[in-house]
């Protein structure tokens, strides 16, 4: 059905670009899981590592920065080529800022991990798996073009920004029983407000994504469109 | 199916990076029907056609070169045709002027209406007209005489002899297609020493010299250098104050650079037109997308 470029070395760079993009998305959908893997199983040795790996999503970063850089400049291309290289371009800046949410993520499952466990994590697991589903349901209908599953990430964000403030509201419950707890408390506010960020990234990229399929932006609306 | 306005959405004024207008997503059968001529200029507020084509079907002997075109070019700003050879982008900029009549065995229906009047009316004076609707050609053809009665010839040969005007017509016209300050101390040298670049200005001075309206562009620039490329498509800027600017190119970065309006035309209907910005970055048909993103077999 796609019809192929005359150019077939331009044809072979927007598909590395594609490829990249996806291996980036990855990348940083499993550095979110072991993330809160490390705070689950109080396992700090994992959270150095994964610490240490935001390296590589930063190195992939500014990879396919320069390689969209390059397409802009050497091929000047227009249309549906140049939604996709700008929402590519856009898209790793997200990425990127996911990755650094995981690194968050990390250093306080380390601090936590040096005193006794507050409560036992239920929603923070829960809001880490819809938050890596919706990216990687973004990047899905990135690839596949499929503005109708963007949409559905658009939409999954709501469930999210409410197991965010039902977090909230219990870690302040926790801090005005005690104030022994505020310190871990706050701690574990900082996590869920990080998933709630991720999945706000997820968002943008979705919207990204619409963007790029229909030529049309849906960001800063006030309600989602019902369908696309 | 989504209920129109109720949650601002479809009335929602947010159209991205270039305004687009047309709401893509709204469901099919909302959407405005437009036909992709009549789009042209009455779209958009404060211009007026100074050239309506309507209808026109263009023949070469048998060949049916183009088919059912109307298209409307607005006054005082700058339209690009693109489309693949044979796609008959330059038949119709050749029509625009009856340049096609001295092409034998041609035919044309249809009518192409200048300041609403028929061109191809029998009544029309055909040398009034290519004064008024003035050609630029791909390769430079400067007549072998001076760069001054270069200028001048159109003003010649209607008899005008008196030299301060010619004097006048000469520096206004060479400073219009910003060659003055490169030719002024040389005027009675011969044309055909300028660079290629120059003598392309100098062929644009010469139209202009006459006060046309519209200037056809036929490919002005696909035989230059980039510098000089540059030179006469900052003049496109500067002219289309003035002039009505009608550009036949295969480079559609030159398009997207130079016109405020973008027709795109595949053997020989045309497919698509629309504001320049637009459909460099969301067309609306799937050709026209196929050949701005180089995926034309």
């Amino acid at each position: 059905m796609e019809s192929q470029h005359t150019d077939k070395r331009y044809e072979e760079q927007l598909k590395k670009l594609r490829e990249e993009i996806l291996y980036m998305g990855g990348l940083v959908e499993d550095q979110i899981q072991k993330a809160v893997k490390t705070l689950v199983d109080r396992d700090s040795e994992l959270a150095q590592i994964i610490i240490e790996r935001d390296h590589e999503v930063n190195r992939l970063d500014v990879e396919i920065d320069d390689l969209c850089i390059k397409l802009l400049a050497l091929h000047q291309p227009a249309g549906r080529d140049l939604r996709f290289i700008t929402t590519g371009l856009k898209i790793t800046t997200d990425l990127e800022r996911i990755g650094d949410m995981a690194v968050n993520i990390c250093e306080r499952a380390l601090e936590l991990n040096q005193e006794p466990q507050l409560k036992p994590y239920i929603d923070i697991p829960r809001m880490a798996r819809i938050s890596q589903r919706m990216i990687r349901e973004s990047l899905d209908a990135f690839v596949r073009e499929d503005t109708e599953l963007a949409l559905k990430v658009c939409k999954d964000d709501d469930e999210v920004d409410q197991l965010n403030a039902q977090i909230f509201r219990e870690t302040l419950t926790f801090m005005l029983e005690n104030t022994q707890t505020i310190s871990r408390a706050t701690k574990i506010a900082s996590v869920s407000k990080y998933l709630e960020r991720i999945a706000d990234h997820a968002t943008n990229i979705a919207e990204m994504v619409i963007f790029m399929v229909k030529g049309k932006s849906i960001r800063h609306m006030k309600d989602l469109p019902p369908s696309v | 199916m989504v209920a129109i306005g109720t949650n601002g959405w479809n009335t929602e004024p947010l159209g991205g990076m270039m305004n687009l207008q047309d709401n893509i997503i709204v469901p099919e059968t909302q959407t405005p029907s437009r036909q992709a001529g009549q789009t042209a200029a009455a779209q958009t507020q404060n211009e007026r056609s100074i050239i309506e084509v309507d209808n026109v079907d263009f023949y070469y002997g048998s060949t049916h070169a183009l088919k059912s075109i109307t298209v409307e070019i607005p006054e005082k700003k700058a339209t690009a045709f693109i489309g693949p050879s044979g796609c008959g982008k330059t038949t119709l900029l050749r029509c625009l002027n009856r340049m096609n009549d001295l092409v034998l065995n041609t035919r044309l229906t249809g009518s192409i209406k200048l300041d609403s009047k028929n061109i191809y009316d029998p009544s029309t004076d055909v040398i009034n007209l290519r004064r008024r609707v003035g050609m630029i050609f791909q390769k430079w053809n400067p007549f072998p005489k001076s760069i001054y009665e270069n200028v001048v010839y159109g003003l010649r040969i209607v008899g005008i002899n008196n030299r301060s005007l010619l004097d006048e017509v000469a520096e206004k016209s060479l400073r219009r297609a910003a060659l003055w300050e490169e030719v002024k101390d040389n005027l009675n040298k011969s044309a055909t020493d300028l660079s290629g670049g120059q003598q392309q200005r100098l062929c644009i001075a010469r139209a202009l010299a006459v006060e046309p309206e519209v200037l056809l562009m036929d490919e002005p620039c696909s035989a230059l250098d980039p510098i000089s490329t540059a030179k006469i498509e900052e003049l496109i800027h500067e002219l289309k104050d003035t002039f009505t600017i009608v550009i036949v190119t295969h480079n559609m970065q030159q398009a997207a650079r130079c016109a405020d309006r973008t027709a795109f035309f595949y053997l020989g209907e045309l497919i698509e037109v629309g504001e320049t910005g637009k459909l460099f970055t969301a067309p609306e048909k799937r050709q026209t997308e196929d050949y701005i993103t180089g995926r034309f077999g």
